[in-house]
């Protein structure tokens, strides 16, 4: 018997075969746990079986998701970029000069809806350090939301909240917020989207992986003290769909110290540059758990813990509370002997506590054939003793069911181009104005006015433009542009054509300031893989990207499934949110969409096709979901990709902005108000399909007119299709067409673009 | 000689980087000065840059002002012999170093604000301010959660009365600051604090406009004309 009361040991576990053990309430299948029985040749004990339900749970192993997932590997386009690849905590991906880029999103959509400001804290929190842990220094985040209705009730509790988390927790760690998207749907209520995505730069020879080489190396818990916070988190909360059953085992989310992460981040940075580490991990979900896995998985397979070291927050917590718990700000490293001492000392120059908790093992061959040994004692007694590889490489992989679901013929069939259109100019232009201040559509001010977009100096594009471009180092013009795209309608429509839309609009946006696009990441949002309907959208969406991503040669380096986004049997539209990262060579050529110059010409791009299934048109205006979404043409959207990117790079254009919701209609009234001119153009006589359209690999693009013919000339070689529509002036969007004309004042369109969110929010 | 400024990094200072880099863009020679160090290292003058000095925790700058660096500056500035520019958090400490008066308090609107922000300046006379012209309207950045400047009506009246508001906010107010205050100084003109960013308005790539390397370049001439600023 153990010397603790109530420890259960391995000894124990031994000798009590037959105790019955909470399996199912930690999420684990009764095969799985049969499976981890037959793994380690006993029954686990306590502390074991909470380290395999949170590293095998769907949230850390993707074991519903990771079928589909293996495309992005086997369909990646050959690129000399891709440094790193996925199965780490970020790609990385090679810019040039030597430096390097590493960049990731991540969900944190569950505990969002349940605690708003500290589930969307904590999100930006963890992906941070996931760039931190790749030895990179982070230099900007962006996000990608979603809510319910605007008007509803339970938005007007979860919006604020997850804002002011969002820039709270940013804005104290002083980074600048880039970019991100908003967007609203009655799916999405009681299931927010919270998607962060943190980009990193670093120098090629500073690439960190999570490994734990060298036998007799230590191993060190730095950061925040450890407490009950978010204990079961990974695996209960992040996994499970609300209904009422669900309440009684939904644990508190965890708190964020933005301070702590501020510290943590100049306290790793410093010993990263003295080459006092050796691996390195973060702790976020399943906290000490995957931490010690992953890290001996990656090494030499063995590790020896004393889980009694780990200081604590709360005394009382059990070895597997502190192998569950999610407490925030925490890292765990590889440190050699002979440099403890120098880490310590730059630990507690940051006021970082750092704690010695065990040490790097070596193993037989027999022990590695079976997944290596990790070893965990609490007060001098054993309480784990397990393969660590079987924990966290050798999880559960499920081949789901799926189906395209009957429903979805008669989805398609109800075609958005028979809904009624404006009869006459007058509701063209009253229509035009609803779609341009409806909440996903309209200014975002209310929201991103509330993050710090400036620090560090280095933000050369950012909100509301195109995409957010981060010039990399103060001694060189090169820079990075990242932006983020999903629409969920088009994906409901037609999931494996609605994920290629989102990667094209990514991608679009990329090259509208001027940036040639080099790799992705996703986060991929969808109901329950339980249901055939939903793991069909998953595989077509993840078909769509892999596919997308191989023909246009942009890895995917990395990324996040968050499934079970749904309220009973109503999933969420599916949402892959796509993010695409560009490089500039020079910042100074930098494209924004604001169209200042008087007099300058404006070219539309691009194809127009009468396609408005999923549009905002079919939504704002008459609350339709049907048909099918634009097509997607990816030559096209890489010919006019290079066109923009030239254009920028010659100084052939003044400025351009990319085509998408809402259309025309809504891209020149962004661009005249963002210029603080009017734009005067002239259409064909279908002047509905003009404004309202939503065909993909389109752009306008202001255009000095002593480089107009520079610039045809650019887009002729290319063979992107190419309109002069008008010219830049006045202070009225003015469309003239055969028919007759719309003409909307700046002031007009500035008030309905605006009204939207501060009226909901603030009721002004 | 280049002048040499002291950038003063805190745990928790997020702008230190961008006040260096304005220093250098404006011609003098940036010095790291680190909280924990009781040392100015013989700077010719110091800039307390924003952020969230030790999480903003208690007050904002609240704890700052207890770092053994301040035990150097604290005394030196208020001689009037050091100039300092405290920036948004920078003047917050000022404030609760009692270097300056009045305090910093919640946004009116409870919300963090990150904004363009036309100023105009009113005093031209201090050290970190010579370079403008009285009533000139400049553009910076304002970011922050904590901006409302408050003191009592008699203090406010002080100021006024004797020319220590340096610059206000035009147009709207973005923080509910009595009186439009964006900025004050001491009555020897050396020591200004600012709650909006000129440090982020030095480069047309990166900024809204270069009006904020004035302030930088301000400094650079008072220390030239080697003679002590006055209000």
């Amino acid at each position: 018997m153990s010397e603790v009361p109530g420890l259960d040991t391995v000894a124990t576990a031994h000798d009590t075969p037959d105790t019955p053990q909470p399996y199912a309430e930690l999420g684990m299948a009764k095969d799985e746990y049969e499976r981890v029985r037959e793994i380690l040749g006993r029954r686990p004990t306590a502390a074991e079986l909470a380290i395999y339900s949170v590293m095998w749970s769907e949230h850390c192993s993707y074991k519903s998701s990771k079928v589909h997932l293996r495309q992005f590997g086997e369909k990646a386009p050959e690129s000399d970029a891709l440094l790193v690849g996925m199965g780490e905590n970020a790609g990385v991906v090679d810019v040039g000069e030597g430096n390097a880029v590493t960049f990731k999103i991540e969900s944190h959509n569950h505990p969002s809806y349940v605690e708003p400001h500290q589930g969307a804290a904590t999100g930006v929190g963890g992906i941070v350090r996931d760039i931190l842990t790749m030895g990179a220094r982070p230099v900007a985040v962006m996000d990608a939301l979603r809510f319910g209705p605007a008007d509803a009730d339970d938005t007007k509790r979860v919006l604020p909240g997850v804002v002011s988390g969002i820039s709270f927790y940013g804005n104290c760690l002083g980074l600048p917020n880039i970019g991100g998207e908003i967007g609203f749907g009655p799916g999405y209520i009681g299931n927010p989207l919270v998607n962060a995505l943190c980009v990193g730069v670093m120098k090629h020879e500073d690439i960190k992986l999570a490994q734990a080489p060298g036998p007799g190396n230590k191993v060190v818990l730095f950061g925040s003290t450890t407490g009950p916070d978010g204990i079961g988190g990974a695996s209960v909360l992040a996994s499970a769909t609300f209904d009422d059953e669900s309440h009684a085992k939904r644990p508190s989310v965890q708190v964020g110290d933005p301070f702590m992460e501020k510290l943590l981040i100049e306290c790793s940075l410093e010993l990263y540059a003295e080459d006092m580490v050796v691996g390195i991990q973060d702790l976020g979900a399943a906290g000490v758990s995957c931490a010690t896995t992953e890290l001996a998985a990656g090494g030499t397979g063995g590790m020896r813990i004393q889980l009694d070291r780990v200081p604590l927050r709360d005394h009382r917590l059990t070895p597997e509370e502190i192998l569950m718990s999610e407490s925030q700000e925490r890292m765990m490293a590889i440190v050699e002997p002979a440099k403890m001492d120098a880490f310590l000392a730059v630990c507690d120059k940051w006021g970082i506590l750092a704690t010695e908790i065990g040490e790097v093992t070596d193993v037989t061959p027999e022990e590695a054939e079976r997944g290596g040994r990790l070893v965990m004692t609490w007060h001098g007694e054993t309480v784990v003793d397990m393969p660590p590889r079987t924990a966290s490489d050798e999880g559960p992989v499920y081949e789901r069911p799926y189906a395209r679901p009957d429903s979805q013929d008669a989805l398609q069939s109800d075609d958005a181009a028979a809904l009624p259109r404006p009869k006459d100019d007058t509701e063209l232009r009253e229509q035009l104005l609803r779609v341009l201040g409806a909440p996903g559509v309209g200014d975002p001010t209310w929201v991103t006015g509330q993050y710090d977009s400036y620090v560090r100096g280095d933000t050369v594009v950012s909100t509301p433009h195109d995409s957010g471009m981060i010039r990399i180092a103060d001694d060189s013009d090169r820079g990075v542009a990242l932006a983020t795209d999903g629409n969920g309608r088009f994906t409901r429509l037609d999931p494996y054509t609605g994920t290629r839309l989102a990667y094209a609009e990514a991608y679009r946006n990329v090259a509208a300031t001027g940036a040639r696009p080099l790799a992705v990441t996703n986060c991929l949002n969808f109901g329950s893989p339980e249901d055939p309907g939903v793991m069909w959208q998953f595989a077509e969406a993840t078909r769509g990207l892999a596919d997308a991503c191989k023909q246009l040669g942009t890895p995917v380096t990395g990324g996040n499934v968050s499934f079970y986004n749904q309220t009973g049997d109503v999933a969420i539209n599916p949402t892959p949110v796509i993010g695409v990262l560009g490089v500039i060579d020079d910042v100074n050529a930098r494209l924004r969409s604001g169209f200042d110059a008087d007099g300058a010409h404006v070219f539309l791009l691009g194809e127009t096709r009468p396609e408005f299934g999923g549009s905002a048109w079919a939504d704002v205006v008459h609350e339709h979901l049907g048909g099918l979404p634009p097509e997607v043409d990816l030559a096209a959207e890489a010919a006019l990709g290079e066109v923009l990117a030239t254009a920028a790079e010659r100084g052939l254009a003044t400025a351009a902005h990319d085509l998408s919701d809402g259309g025309l209609g809504v891209a020149l009234s962004e661009s005249a108000l963002r210029g603080g001119r009017g734009i005067r153009v002239e259409v064909s006589e279908d002047v509905f399909t003009e404004l309202f359209s939503e065909s993909a690999a389109r752009a306008i693009v202001s255009v000095g007119p002593e480089q107009a013919e520079a610039f045809t000339a650019l887009a002729a070689e290319h063979g992107v299709p190419l309109r002069r529509i008008g010219t830049v002036g006045g202070d009225a969007l003015v469309v003239e067409h055969p028919g007759g004309s719309v003409e909307i004042g700046l002031d007009d369109l500035r008030s309905s673009y605006e009204a939207a969110l501060p009226a909901l929010m603030d009721g002004v | 000689m280049t002048a040499r400024v002291g950038v003063v990094t805190f745990p928790g200072t997020l702008d230190d980087k961008d006040a260096a880099r304005a220093v250098s863009l404006a011609g003098a020679e940036p010095v790291s000065l680190w909280h924990a160090d009781a040392d100015l290292k013989g700077v010719d003058a110091v800039v307390l840059p924003g952020g969230f000095s030790y999480g903003d925790y208690l007050r904002c700058g609240a704890i700052a002002r207890f770092a053994p660096l301040m035990s150097e500056l604290i005394p030196a500035a208020r001689s009037g012999a050091l100039p300092v520019l405290g920036i948004c958090n920078g003047f917050q400490i000022l404030c609760e170093s009692h270097l300056l008066p009045g305090a910093l308090t919640r946004n009116s609107s409870l919300r963090f604000v990150n904004r363009d922000q036309v100023l105009r300046m009113e005093n031209t006379n201090t050290a970190w301010t010579s370079s403008y012209d009285e009533g000139q309207e400049i553009l910076v950045v304002l970011k922050s959660g904590e901006g409302g400047y408050v003191a009592d009506e008699e203090t406010l009246d002080r100021l006024e009365g004797e020319g220590r508001v340096i610059a206000r906010y035009v147009g709207s107010n973005p923080n509910g600051s009595r009186r439009d205050i964006a900025g004050v100084t001491n009555e020897h003109g050396n020591i200004v604090g600012l709650m909006p960013h000129p440090e982020h308005a030095v480069e047309a790539l990166t900024g809204p406009s270069t009006d904020g390397l004035g302030f930088f370049t301000s400094i650079l001439g008072h220390l030239a004309a080697g003679t002590p600023a006055h209000a």
